[in-house]
């Protein structure tokens, strides 16, 4: 599956349920669906509020089944991020005054199985995660 | 969406029935409209009511945590209830149950 969307907020929500109608035919559990938006909702979050920093630009949102792993991949052609380490530490956030939580990777990381952070300053960010779900076959 | 957030004002208590879905989007009027109410004399806590809601991601704990600031520096409080497991493991995970505490009151 491969969606683009605008850089708005009112997309947050859209990304979210197009993912989870994606991967429901992996028969997932409410709660592993749950935590795939979750992360969903982080990711795309971050492309409008720092990738695009408020502005006009264009989300990428792919998503891929592999037997039981599901691996969903976000991408903006934003700002970028100069320090990617600094950027994932929990409670780290350039945007206090926004009353940003600094938690958004640290959610990412705490509902998928892998997360994987590539950015460029000027060209942009990718936010690969992948996790495993479903029933285990017999 | 946000026209579902209610309010709700009872003895210098701030009660908002919060939206079943909290997100970047819907937590920007949270934070608004308290910011109206709390101009308001006389509200001296908030407690944020999550028996709707079925989704919170950590916009929702940056909105929590921005009205808990905002009433420490009044002298005020801030409580949660109607808080389900999906919910309370997001508290916890932030370390926000460690500075606000849950209520029955609704």
């Amino acid at each position: 599956m491969s969606v683009e969307m605008e850089s708005r907020s009112s997309n947050e929500q859209f990304a979210r349920v197009v993912t989870a109608v994606f991967l429901s035919r992996m028969d997932p559990t409410v709660e592993e669906l749950d935590d795939v938006k979750t992360a969903v909702s982080e990711a795309v979050t971050n492309c409008i509020i720092h990738g695009y920093e408020g502005g006009g630009g264009t989300i990428r949102l792919e998503a891929e089944i592999d037997g039981r792993e599901a691996t969903v991949r976000i991408t903006d052609q934003g700002v970028g991020i100069a320090d990617v380490k600094k950027a994932m530490e929990p409670l780290y956030t350039t945007k206090p005054s926004e009353e940003r939580s600094g938690m958004g990777f640290s959610f990412m990381e705490a509902f998928m199985d892998e997360l994987e952070v590539e950015s460029k300053p000027g060209e942009g960010t990718t936010v690969t995660m992948k996790k495993r779900m479903g029933k285990e076959e017999a | 969406m946000s026209e579902q957030i209610s309010y709700e004002k009872r003895q210098g208590t701030l009660y908002l029935h919060l939206p079943p879905e909290i997100d970047h989007h819907s937590s920007r009027e949270i934070r608004d409209k308290t910011e109206e109410y709390l101009r308001e004399s006389g509200i001296r806590r908030i407690v944020f009511d999550f028996s709707r809601t079925t989704f919170m991601d950590s916009s929702g704990i940056g909105a929590l945590l921005g009205r808990y600031k905002r009433m420490k520096e009044r002298g005020g409080s801030v409580a949660v209830c109607g808080v389900d497991e999906r919910i309370r493991r997001l508290l916890r995970i932030s370390g926000v149950d460690r500075l606000i505490p849950e209520t029955k009151e609704a």
